[in-house]
Order: structure tokens, then sequence, then C-alpha cells
């Protein structure tokens, strides 16, 4: 089956622009906002939707994301209510691709097939699971691929030439490029180390690029836009977030509306963006 | 290379009773087991499906140039030599097996050896695999060394080996452990290391070791992250133990010094599992040579408050390999607990998850209260005060010597020095200091 995925890119790259993924973490921090921000993020023009797992122990993010997992974890977020709201999502939205980002161990305490099939039959269109490299694949390969899931790779600054291509030829989808070694939310790259590392990655693939870690504003969500073909912004968003929970971490009544004002500023920055088509 | 016939080996027929314990547990009932057991791991870093190599991308191709760099390290006659010069000067190895006479007589059964690691340079077994490690990172051009500790040991001797290596170093510690370890946290200072406090998670050894992984995600240019025990990803578990096995390595020779053959029964005590592993693994082949691993019940299994990885964990994948955990019915991590510092993480080497799977090494567990009681006994018979974590296999070693014939030799490892305890034991008897 042709992914949501693939066709959202082509249509993207007929209209010559590229695409805003925001993220967020499921359940933050409760499932009713998490639930309002998904329903949400199409209007306010994301392009793709990326949902993160909340995980007891997120070795690649950075203080940001790790609150928001702890309070989506207190809040009761399980992958079954994870793909519950993808569920949710789908009746009403059948075309914007929606990918899974997590950890392996959640997964496989699931079930990596059953839960391959329950994401599928849920509407997920992709997984990244963090710490699963290359070298581990054929944990969760076969299922995700006998279910049409894409699964998404990680390719990091210290991805050399040599590796390259063993890591793209197990990617589907698109390429997420972590555009700095380190974790979630702490710094960005500079236009020019973007500028130079994402041709490297070009020269290995046909599939869409997207760029994320230390994409926060909506200049550098255009520029990322500009040099691949995405921009995937998490942290900022989260700390929309965090900074309208009142005292006792709920949502402040016009949370919602706050981060989806983020959303919609960056998706103009980045529609503003003419490409090649 | 010896081949075992299932027969020989009880230990084996004990664990598939056991295996109804957990249902998707895989026991070998009608596979033979493996010709030896010191074959592991394979290319891919697993012993049987544990281990691996379960990272984020940033930090794949280091861990491969760590597996590079060792596997040409390990052959080089220079670099095994200075790690060797090393031990003997300044750790002062080999460590004496002592005939603990008077514990022998007091529990009047099977004659108990201790191996003394806890009079190594800084204290405990640690020294050995960080020596190796630092030599390591010096060879390939690392110059920043990141670790994480929990009752402080580990980061001590990074510290120390740091120091005397001229490497800036970085510790990071879970803030609750800084607490209750503070001479070892002010030993690091003087030491010249950084100690970074974690306050995330229940901020203990788990939560270090996640605040490790993410410093040397953004710093994995210059930076070498030295660590503690036989877990993480490939070639950790295997580097770890291969220098630890100098420990089982003079215990061979010298129990043959001393008994004119080998002993009958190991224990040691299992956190994430390097100083068992160090004993052990020398005599994995041996079949008459049986081994106990003792992991902390902390309040007792049946509670919710232990770090008995193996006995009531299953397998998953955490710290980048897979492996028994405590994890709840969704993944999610648990929190471990133990009166012990060092035992407190709710994980396990992937050699030991191996192990227990096959068999081969016989996994028991010692409650606060049993390795305190432990603690004060060793210390009044025998004129050593040892860490809690050697408390834990003492307390073992009291209920198993009274069952056992006096002609069976038992070596216990006695993998660190009371010292940093003393204001935790303080206050768990009353005593206020």
């Amino acid at each position: 089956m042709s992914s949501r995925i693939a066709a959202r890119f082509a249509a993207l790259k007929a209209q010559g622009r590229g695409a805003l993924i925001p993220f967020l973490e499921a359940y933050d921090p409760d499932p009713a906002t998490s639930m309002a921000l998904l329903r949400g993020f199409p209007g306010a023009g994301a392009d793709l939707i990326e949902i993160g797992v909340p995980f007891t122990d997120p070795m690649a993010d950075g203080p940001t994301v790790q609150r928001a997992g702890q309070r989506g974890l207190k809040a009761g977020a399980t992958l079954a209510g994870t793909l519950a709201m993808v569920r949710d999502f789908r009746r009403e939205d059948d075309a914007t691709p929606v990918i899974l980002m997590g950890y392996y161990n959640p997964i496989l305490s699931y079930g990596v097939e059953r839960f391959c099939t329950d994401a599928a039959a849920s509407g997920v269109d992709g997984l990244i699971v963090v710490d699963v490299p290359p070298e581990e694949a054929d944990e969760i390969e076969p299922a995700a691929k006998a279910n049409g899931l894409d699964l998404i790779r990680l390719v990091a600054p210290t991805t050399g030439d040599e590796r390259l291509p063993r890591v793209l030829a197990a990617t589907t989808g698109f390429v997420y490029y972590v555009a700095i070694t380190g974790i979630t939310g702490t710094r960005s790259a500079t236009s020019e180390a973007l500028a130079a590392a994402i041709p490297r990655v070009r020269a290995h693939t046909t599939l869409p690029i997207a760029i994320g870690f230390g994409v926060r504003t909506p200049e550098q969500a255009a520029e990322a836009a500009r040099i691949a073909d995405a921009a995937v912004v998490a942290s900022a968003l989260i700390d929309t977030l965090a900074a309208n929970l009142d005292d006792q971490g709920r949502a402040k009544p016009d949370a919602v509306r706050k981060v989806l004002d983020q959303v919609r500023a960056l998706a103009e920055a980045v529609r503003a963006v003419r490409k090649a088509a | 290379m010896p081949v075992l016939h299932r027969r020989l080996w009880p230990g084996a027929r004990l664990s598939a009773k056991r295996g109804a314990s957990w249902e998707r547990r895989e026991i070998p009932l009608n596979k033979p087991l493996p010709n030896s057991f010191r074959q592991g791991p394979d290319a891919r870093g697993r012993f049987g499906q544990f281990g691996g190599r379960f990272v984020a991308e940033t930090l794949m191709p280091l861990i491969l140039e760590v597996e590079r760099a060792y596997d040409q390290a390990k052959r080089d006659p220079s670099f095994m030599a200075e790690w060797r010069r090393l031990l003997t000067h300044y750790v002062g190895r080999p460590s004496p097996l002592w005939y603990a006479e008077r514990l022998t007589k007091h529990l009047g059964g099977a004659k108990v050896y201790f191996k003394r690691d806890e009079l190594n340079h800084t204290g405990a077994h640690k020294i050995n695999a960080v020596l190796g490690q630092i030599l390591l990172a010096k060879r390939m051009g690392k110059t920043r060394i990141i670790a994480e500790t929990g009752a402080g040991q580990h980061g001590v001797a990074t510290a120390t080996a740091c120091a005397l290596m001229d490497l800036p170093c970085t510790v990071f510690m879970g803030a609750t452990d800084v607490e209750r370890q503070q001479p070892n946290v002010f030993r690091m200072k003087l030491l010249g290391a950084e100690v970074v406090p974690v306050t995330s998670g229940a901020a203990t050894l788990k939560d270090a070791m996640n605040e490790g992984l993410r410093d040397w995600v953004a710093n994995v240019h210059d930076t070498y992250y030295c660590i503690g025990t036989v877990a993480g990803p490939h070639p950790y578990p295997m580097m770890v133990r291969d220098f630890q096995s100098v420990i089982g390595e003079e215990t061979r020779e010298q129990m043959m010094a001393a008994e004119g053959r080998l002993p009958d029964m190991l224990v040691a005590a299992i956190g994430g599992g390097s100083n068992a592993m160090g004993l052990f693994y020398p005599f994995l082949d041996e079949a008459s040579v049986q081994m106990r691993g003792v992991e902390a019940a902390g309040h007792g299994i049946d509670t919710d408050q232990h770090a008995a990885s193996l006995t009531k964990g299953r397998p998953g994948v955490l710290h980048g390999n897979r492996t028994y955990l405590l994890q709840d019915e969704y993944g999610q991590i648990l929190e471990a607990h133990s009166i012990s510092a060092g035992l407190d993480y709710p994980g396990i080497g992937p050699e030991h998850s191996w192990l227990h799977d096959l068999g081969r090494v016989q996994y028991v567990s010692a409650t606060d209260t049993e390795a305190l009681e432990a603690f004060q006994l060793c210390s009044r018979l025998e004129g050593i005060i040892p860490a809690l974590e050697p408390a834990h296999a003492l307390a073992h070693v009291m209920q198993l010597a009274p069952t056992l014939p006096p002609e069976t030799l038992i070596v216990m490892n006695m993998c660190g020095r009371g010292d940093k305890d003393i204001f935790t034991v303080a206050k768990h008897l009353g005593v206020t200091m």
C-alpha cells in the first residue's frame, strides 16, 4: 500500500514547498489536551505529525522532552493509549501522515508483531525507534514492512560517508537528519553546517529529508525546509505548552490555542519558501 | 575445549524447573548446551538473545570505533603489558585469597575463602576495568572521560585513573546517591573530577547512566564513556568482563596453591554484575565449579522495593542492551531499591541473563537486613569491614556454608571495602555519628 507519507511529500513537491512536522508528546499533560493538539495541528498548518511515546528512560532526549514524557506517564500514557489517540484522529483526518517516535522497550513489551499490526490498523504511517539502529533492524523491520509501516531512520552528523548507504538502505518514508551531535532541545545547528550536511545525505538517497533537533523558530524552520524537505519542531512547542500549565500541572484554558498559534507561525514561514517542483 | 554434557550440570536441571516462573522464557530442554560457556559474545555482541547494540544513530559510529580499538588493543602485547604494570604497581595486584578461618568455624560447614579485591587501590574491583578503559581511551585519542556511578566506587576509580593520566573527568551520579555516599563524592572532587548530580527519575544509578549517555551523544568527538559494569552496548559487556577476569584468573592460581584443586563454589554480589563476571568467567567451563550470583532483595523480593532483575524481572532493552529488567507490564522501567547504592540498578549485564537462562549460574538474593547482619558479622569475626555490596554475597554464604560439608571450598568475592558505607549502616543501626 502506498503510504500517506509518500503521497504527502509528492503533493508538497508538486506545490513547490517543504513540510512542517510539529511534535507532541502523547498524554502531555493529559489525554484531552494532547488530543486537542493532535486534532488542531493540521488546521494550523502541520503537513505531517510526529507523536512522542512516553518512556521512563529517553536517552536521546533533553530535559524538555524528558519532562513531557514524565507528565505523559503520570497521566497514564501507554502505547495502547497512544494508538487510540491516532484512531480517534483518523476519524476526521485520513490524509495527514502520523509518525510515532519512541524507544524500543515499550514496543518489545507490547509485542513487536502485534504492535505493528495494531499501529497500522490505527492509522499510524511510520515509526522512529530511536534505540534500534540498522545493526538491530531485524528486530522490527519484518513486522513493520509486513504492515506497510515506514521505518524512518535517524542520520546524524557522526554518520560517516561509508556508513550512510547502510543506514539509508534500511530507511523508508523519509530520512530524519539529526542536525546536531546532541540531545533534543539543547542547541541549534548553523545554516552553513546544514547546507553542507544535507547534500552529503542527498547524494545517497532519493527519499525526502527532514531536519530535526534544534529547529525552534519560524526562521529556523523555513531554513530547514529550504535546505532539506521538512522541518521537525518539538521542544519549542513543548516549552510553550509547559509554560501554560498551572501550579497543579494542568493545562490553562488557552494553552492549546497558544501552541497552535505557534504552529501557525512556523507553517507560514515554511510555506513562504518556494522550492523547485 | 571441553565437551560438556547436560548430565554434568545440576544447575541446568534446576533452571528447567524454575522456568515455569516465567512463561515466555525459552529453556533449551532438548537442545545441547554449548561446548563452551566462554565463546560469547557473537559478532553482533549477543550472548544468546541478550546483549546487542541498542543505541541512537549518533552513538553508533563511536560504538563501532570502540569495538575496533579494543579488538586491536587486546592483541597488542604493549597495551596489555602497560595494563598489567599498572595492576601490579599501582593497584597492588594480585589481591590475596584469604582463608576466613573464624567465619568458617562460626558457620560450621564449608571452608570459606575471600578474594580480597577490597584491598585494591581505591577500595574495590572497579579500578581493574577502569585502567584498561582509560588506556584504551588514550589510545583512541580521546581527551575527556565521563562515567556514571552508583555507590561512587566506579566514579572514584575513574577519577583516580584520570588524575594519574592527566585527563579531565566528569562523573554523573544520581542526586539520591550523592546524598548517601558523601565520602565518595568528596573523594572524587579531591581527585579533580567534576561530579554532576542527576535529578531525573529516582536520581540513582539508572538515571546517572541515562545522563552519561546523553553527555556522550553531545560530545562524541573528544569524549570516552568509561562504563562501570558488564552492561551497556557491545563491546562494553565483553570488554569490562575481560578486564575483570583478572579476579578469577588469580583466584584459580591461588586456590591451586592453597588447596591443590579448584574451588567448589563461587559466590559474588550482582548489581550490573562486573565483579561476579570477573570471578566466574575463567571457571565457566569447569563443570565441578558451581556459581551463585547474589542480587539485592532490598525489603524482600515479594515487595516492590528490591533490585532483583533476574529473579523478578523479564527481558527487555535498556541502556544499549537486551537483558533482564525490572519493568511494568507496559515496558516502563521500574525503580530498583537496595540499601547498597552499588546494587540499586533495574538491569543486569547481558551475559548474566544468558547464564541464568542456561542454568550455568544460580542467581539468588539477599535482603537489606541480611546484608546488614553479614556486614557486622564479618567486621567482628574477620576484622574486615565489607562494602554493602559484598555483604549481600556474604549473607548468602552464611546461609549456604552451614549446609555443606567441611571439605567444600567456597570463594566469595570481597569486591569492596565498607569505609564508604559506615554512615549508611550507622543510620540503619540507629547510631548518630
